[in-house]
């Protein structure tokens, strides 16, 4: 049973109850640092960290932080997160942060650390949240790094900087740009309430 | 005088907050259910991000930038990594301080506002703007202009963006597509759209 429940709350995230895709948490930062797979691929494993370790201590001082404060206190916990992944980012990958500019910063205001805090973290034991954590960063990786992939594919027919469509391929330069993003998640939504017809909203 | 202007005309349509950098998509996208509410978030953004961009552009030159403490008598300090725990520690403050304004002394606006404003501490546009301002050394008179423009320029897209999804009530739109995912779509075109200013040289 608690097995089960781990798995529940680590593997819900990435289809059933996506953050982006359902809850529509996250987005600001999803689609900034996707025209390239690497810079995606920096921002997932920072928004895991981040969301798993500010559950966590969330999770761990639940019962003591009183409901006036808590929105600073989890704001607090964030971005103190946000500034170690930050210092790291600029110390050990400085090109990659460079790239990503202002958007490691903004993982503080990505809604699912937020939303994963106060709408979880409040009210589960430390080891389940810190789960959810993982669980949802994941699910916020995968539309990442599907919408990463395809920009970068189609945009500069490269993976991860190594040329992989054939030269001949003309590189489709609205791939780089912003509405490319929008249609890709946009697409994205489409394909995965055709699989779980549940999903969709009555507009 | 029009390099003032550039800022100001910049942020507003070349390079709009919500449009081509993605700022603050969640509210965008889950509060342009229609105008009206659109229009009074909207007008709570530039407010807000009216104030704390200059706020955050005095925090950043007179406490935390290399050497900013020198007026302090302090000459090699360099707080620089505090920066991102002190803005959003300024925007939660302002944010707070406006609505007790707003509540004590415009009761109306305050109902009309009511929700948004704390809704708008955690609205990445209001951060993404402070960090920037940062990044691009603005003075404090462009943190100004900059801080205006760009809160206009995100309450035109969200209300633009309010009309359309009101119009699209009488569309026939695929059932999987229904509610986010046609938002998404529309976003994109609006964004293509906006590209076109892209062109103007200032």
């Amino acid at each position: 049973m608690a097995g089960s429940k781990a798995k529940d709350v680590l593997l819900d995230p990435v289809f059933k109850n996506n953050p982006i895709a359902l809850q529509v948490l996250g987005i600001c930062s999803a689609l900034a640092v996707t025209t390239k797979l690497d810079t995606s691929l920096t921002m997932c494993v920072a928004v895991i960290f981040v969301v798993a370790f500010s559950n966590l201590a969330v999770s761990l001082i639940r019962n003591y932080i009183p409901s006036s404060v808590r929105i600073i206190v989890q704001m607090t916990i964030i971005a103190s997160l946000v500034i170690l992944v930050d210092q790291v980012l600029k110390a050990y990958a400085f090109d990659v942060s460079k790239q990503m500019s202002v958007f490691v910063g903004l993982i503080i205001t990505n809604c699912i650390v937020m939303g994963r805090a106060e709408g979880f973290a409040m009210k589960n034991t430390p080891m389940v949240s810190f789960l959810d954590g993982i669980g949802n960063g994941l699910g916020y990786s995968f539309i990442l790094l599907t919408v990463g992939f395809f920009r970068e594919l189609f945009g500069s027919g490269k993976l991860l900087g190594m040329q992989v469509m054939p030269d001949a391929y003309p590189n489709n330069g609205l791939m780089l740009l912003a509405p490319s993003a929008f249609f890709l998640i946009g697409i994205i939504i489409w394909v995965i309430r055709t699989f779980r017809p549940e999903q969709i909203e009555e507009a | 005088m029009s390099e003032h202007l550039s800022i100001i005309v910049k942020s507003i349509f070349i390079e709009n907050l919500a449009l081509s950098f993605f700022l603050g998509m969640c509210t965008f996208l889950a509060v342009s259910k229609n105008v009206k509410t659109a229009l009074g978030l909207g007008v709570a953004v530039i407010a807000i991000q009216a104030i704390t961009v200059p706020a955050n552009n005095l925090i950043y030159q007179y406490l935390l930038k290399e050497g900013a403490l020198s007026w302090a008598g302090v000459s090699d300090s360099n707080l620089e990594f505090l920066g991102l725990i002190s803005y959003i520690g300024v925007i939660a403050a302002m944010v707070q301080i406006l609505e007790m304004t707003l509540d004590k002394y415009f009761p109306p606006l305050y109902n009309a506002l009511g929700i948004f404003l704390p809704l708008i501490t955690v609205n990445c546009a209001i951060l993404g703007g402070s960090l920037f301002m940062v990044e691009r050394e603005y003075t404090f008179i462009q943190s100004v202009e900059f801080g205006v423009g760009s809160g206009i320029g995100w309450a035109m897209a969200i209300a633009a963006l309010a009309g359309i999804r009101e119009k699209l009530k009488y569309s026939d739109v695929p059932h999987g597509l229904r509610g986010l995912g046609i938002t998404f779509i529309i976003v994109g075109l609006m964004a293509m759209a906006f590209m076109a200013f892209g062109g103007i040289q200032l």
